[in-house]
């Protein structure tokens, strides 16, 4: 009869132990993945999330590339309720670890081997004085070029490998009717047509010093100076309603032939895509001309949260992110690609190939460059000042002396 | 109200049609100043994607189509979710209609207070309610928060119910003070010597003749309050989240495919329940104005 | 005791609201002036440095540009406002049979949220997608309203945008106003053979001072609030020509995580409206007291 009763009681214990030790991951996730595309790559992780037995509860807040989900980031910090894990990149992440409120997912890194599967500029991003604290969900490139290809032959000319070339190119449009280069003039659009155009002129090593050391030499010297006066020149390459002009209303004129060459991040690809374009045949993608490569990498960094069934779903959620099917869905559908270096990308289209193989010659080289404008390279204050001035440069009539001399007071008075 | 045009009846017939016509003119050309947006808005909504991209952004849809209005309200992605405006509403309501009904009664109150029962350093009290009128809500945003967290409201509605009627109070207080300073003190002296107390000068005398200035308050707090983005997306999480936080989520997606007209449709419909009040209260407006003024 | 109760009773009523008003409103532009005091980056921090912030928002090009822009867009938008609000008031107020419709279409604008109705006076105002394009290709070639890409002129596109949205509520307030007034001092002014123009100045918009501070303060709330319309409209853009204090500190507090740059800013902000209100209020307060 005691035995009976003893057995009984321990099953009973041990199966009440072993349902507490199981606890349903879950996670509140806050990004700016809104629209439809973007939307429905997000969707393909809580899919796997919840197979998984995960209970996924979205907190989705679009607007200025994030801007609006850092205002209720902080707020829900300072109340006390952060959500379990958010689309932060770049220094960002590093700026939330010093406040202490981030969480440690090096168990996880660690059992599967983030190490050697993510290049090493990358994996230095997603730590946090050594320990793992975000996973990286893709590689964006920012310094594309695209052109529309029928324009381009009517014209007898081809996508150029230097920014002489693109200048004579440009003048050569500009004669004939054509709008050289699309652009809107937005501050980031600014940001991203100057970062490129300073890779180009400058070279991998000067674009390390001036936007990733804010050396004031390199800030100060002739090179920077030379980056202005392209800038000059290509301001003279847009249209007169420039300003304010959406990303996409730009893609539209070039893929309708008002334009010939936009710059912009391969998220660009998508518009093409969405409208039917080949790439190849409709629409062109090349590196803008210089050497080196602009990534800027969307991860998800974990916070700092109470309870078991949190931190198992940050585990979880951790592990798929950075688990080779996601990799692969995502990318296809954003247009970026993998930040796993062992994804295959049979499925993937010409352009994310040839930014794929960039990447890894990049890697190779010591040129893969986090973004400045994307906000990879600098922690916002001071990105904020260089964009700053870039943009009140690209508006006015300014020399680019006095641009200089702004660049170096504005880089001194964000520290 | 004012019958101005009584003197011009009988000095001449053509003189009074010319005014009129004038005023009608005058009355026309700003209202085209003022519906031109919403022509847009309209005309966009009802094109297709095509159509947007390949025309000119003025000219009237050449095939009209309710597609956008459909994914707007139950169909456009907010996040993962794909179900449009339609989960928000409800919200939104529970969170406009307390604050609203809240603020408005708080401010008849203490316009009462200030404006009928003068005490030493009323006006100063007002002045210094009336500069929370002018209070950036970005300056706030982070105390509040703390304070939200510290009393266990954060991330509810009833927390943002509660910070719509601390900020709506400078207004409402304003609006129901300046209306009843124009109500003369003898009333209330009669009302007092009739033995009447506080509250029963305030419930017999008082609201009934607050009509106009209760549409306006609603008015003003109504749009305020459900048009707010700031508070409704750093004091809520998912559930919890305001219409306003839907929009900004359909309308302002970063890197996305734009859907103009899709856009277009979510504002209009978001803007319903305030054009709502718009209309209805309205009615009050006319109603209200020809017991407006105070006769003995 | 009851009687006592029955005499403070109209302090007691205010005073929950007075409160609410001290720690919410005061109590926050101490936290913000303290917050202004440090090197506050991503989150706030309480450690006092004294007046860098200050200093760094002093030589900022950036903020100059906002700050006068308060000054342009601010007075712009009020006066307009006013103006306007009031002359569609007396327009509507003569009596239409289609009152309720016109009032209608001059009071909308306030009820749609400014993240689309931003977009929309963006491709009104853009050359070449709106008003500019349409009427060259209906024969006017020459016409020409490139304001919103010019960035000496963009701040007064915000402007328009602004007392489109505005200006209705303004009216409102105005007819309430006008129809508040007593119809026996009218009548008595038309026997007298005043003519209308002259009743409506000398008697009508008197009596209405009280009016006329409840739009001020209502406008001035709205121009310093005035986040969503820049952002929607030009985006603080050609580069940062039309920034105004309000997105200047919320840039600086959310998206350069630099709080006690933005703190500084508020309480620049705050002081200038400070020194406008309150010498307007305590003239009004003054002459209530007669």
């Amino acid at each position: 009869m005691n035995t009976k009763l003893l057995i009984a009681a321990t099953s009973a214990l041990t199966i009440s132990i072993t349902s507490i030790a199981k606890a349903e991951p879950q996670a509140e996730v806050l990004h700016w993945w809104t629209s439809g595309g973007e939307a429905k790559s997000v969707a393909v992780l809580q899919e796997e999330f919840s197979s998984r037995g995960g209970t996924w509860t979205d907190m989705p807040v679009a607007g200025g590339g994030g801007d609006a989900a850092m205002t209720a980031l902080r707020a829900r910090v300072l109340a006390g309720n952060a959500p379990t894990a958010v689309q932060l990149k770049g220094p960002a992440i590093q700026e939330w670890y010093e406040e202490g409120v981030l969480a440690d997912i090096s168990s996880v890194a660690n059992a599967q081997g983030w190490a050697d599967v993510l290049p090493a500029s990358i994996a230095g991003h997603m730590k946090c004085e050594g320990s793992w604290c975000a996973a990286p969900v893709n590689v964006h490139r920012i310094d594309w070029i695209w052109a529309n290809a029928t324009v381009l032959a009517e014209n007898g000319i081809s996508m150029p490998s230097s920014w002489d070339e693109f200048n004579a190119a440009a003048t050569k449009l500009k004669a004939a009717g054509i709008t050289p280069l699309a652009h809107g003039g937005q501050a980031w659009q600014d940001a991203t047509v100057f970062e490129a155009v300073a890779l180009g002129v400058g070279g991998p090593e000067f674009f390390h010093k001036a936007f990733v050391e804010l050396n004031e030499d390199t800030l100060k010297s002739d090179t920077m100076k030379a980056v202005f006066d392209q800038m000059r020149t290509m301001r003279g390459f847009v249209d007169s309603n420039f300003s304010g002009r959406d990303w996409n209303l730009a893609t539209a004129m070039v893929m309708n032939g008002e334009a010939a060459f936009q710059i912009m991040g391969d998220w660009a690809k998508g518009e093409f895509l969405a409208a039917g374009k080949r790439p190849g045949i409709d629409f062109l993608c090349a590196s803008t001309p210089g050497d080196g490569f602009l990534y800027n990498v969307d991860s998800f960094a974990m916070f700092d949260v109470d309870g078991a069934d949190k931190e198992e779903g940050q585990m979880l959620l951790a592990e798929l992110i950075v688990g080779k099917n996601f990799q692969k869905v995502f990318n296809m559908n954003k247009g970026s690609i993998p930040a796993r270096v062992d994804v295959a990308l049979d499925d993937f289209d010409p352009c994310a190939h040839t930014s794929a193989q960039d990447m890894a010659a990049s890697n190779a080289g010591g040129s893969l460059l986090p973004s400045y404008a994307h906000g990879m390279a600098l922690r916002g204050a001071q990105s904020g000042a260089i964009t700053d001035v870039v943009t009140a440069h690209f508006n006015s009539d300014m020399s680019s002396d006095e641009a200089v001399d702004m660049l170096v007071s504005a880089v001194a008075n964000s520290m | 109200m004012t019958e101005l045009n009584s003197k011009y009846a009988d000095s001449g017939y053509i003189q009074k049609l010319i005014l009129r016509s004038l005023l009608f003119l005058l009355l026309g050309i700003f209202a085209v100043y003022y519906l031109m947006p919403l022509f847009i808005m309209v005309t966009t909504s009802l094109k297709s994607l095509e159509e947007i991209r390949t025309g000119s952004l003025i000219d009237l849809p050449r095939e009209v189509t309710f597609a956008a209005w459909k994914t707007a309200w139950s169909g456009a992605c907010t996040g993962i979710q794909c179900e449009g405006l339609r989960p928000f509403f409800w919200n939104s309501v529970l969170l406009a209609v307390p604050a609203v009904i809240i603020s408005t009664l708080i401010g008849a109150l203490n316009g009462y207070v200030i404006a009928q029962w003068r005490f030493k350093g009323a006006n100063l009290i007002f002045s210094l309610m009336l500069f929370g009128c002018f209070i950036p809500f970005q300056v706030v945003l982070l105390p509040m928060a703390r304070v939200l967290g510290i009393i266990n409201l954060a991330g509810s509605i009833s927390g943002l119910v509660f910070v719509h009627v601390i900020y709506g109070i400078g207004f409402t207080t304003l609006f129901f003070r300046n209306y009843y300073v124009s109500i003369p003190v003898e009333l209330v002296k009669a009302a007092k010597i009739d033995g009447a107390n506080f509250f029963r000068i305030f419930i017999s005398i008082f609201l009934p003749l607050s009509l106009p200035i209760i549409v306006v308050t609603v008015i003003w707090q109504f749009t305020q309050i459900w048009n707010d983005f700031l508070f409704g997306v750093s004091f809520s999480e998912a559930g919890t989240q305001p219409v306003t936080v839907a929009l900004n989520n359909i309308v302002n997606s970063t890197t996305g495919v734009k859907e103009y007209n899709v856009d277009m449709a979510a504002a209009i419909i978001a803007a319903l329940p305030t054009l709502l009040v718009y209309v209805v209260a309205g009615k009050y407006f006319i109603r209200g104005l020809t017991a407006g003024s105070v006769k003995g | 005791m009851s009687e006592w109760l029955e005499k403070q009773l109209p302090k007691l009523v205010l005073a929950p609201s007075f409160v609410a008003i001290l720690i919410f409103v005061y109590g926050f532009i101490g936290w913000t002036a303290w917050v202004s005091f440090t090197k506050s980056k991503l989150l706030p921090r309480y450690d006092i440095v004294g007046l860098i912030q200050y200093d760094r928002l002093f030589v900022s090009p950036r903020w100059d540009v906002a700050f006068s822009n308060l000054f342009i867009f601010g007075f712009l938008f009020i006066v307009i406002s006013m103006l306007l609000g009031l002359l569609l008031a007396i327009l509507l107020d003569q009596k239409i049979r289609t009152e309720g419709i016109i009032r209608t279409i001059y009071l909308y604008p306030m009820a749609l949220s400014l993240i689309v109705t931003g977009t929309a006076w963006k491709w009104i105002l853009n050359p070449g997608l709106g008003l500019e394009a349409m009427l060259r290709s209906w024969g006017w070639e020459s016409f020409s309203f490139n304001w919103l890409v010019d960035p000496n002129m963009a701040i007064y596109t915000v402007v328009i945008a602004g007392v489109w949205q505005a200006s209705g509520f303004v009216m409102a307030l105005f007819l309430a106003g006008l129809r508040s007034v007593d119809d026996e001092i009218i009548k008595a002014a038309q026997v007298d053979g005043i003519p209308t123009w002259r009743i409506y100045l000398s008697i009508i918009l008197p009596s209405m001072a009280a009016i006329f501070l409840s739009a001020f303060i209502v406008l001035a709330h709205l121009s310093i609030k005035s986040f969503d319309l820049v952002v929607a409209l030009t985006g603080g853009g050609p580069g940062y020509a039309t920034d105004l204090p309000a997105t200047y500190m919320y840039t600086m507090a959310f998206s350069r995580g630099d709080i006690g740059q933005a703190a500084s800013s508020a309480m620049i902000m705050m002081a200038v409206v400070f020194a406008i209100v309150v010498p307007y209020l305590y003239s009004e307060l003054r002459a209530r007291n007669d």
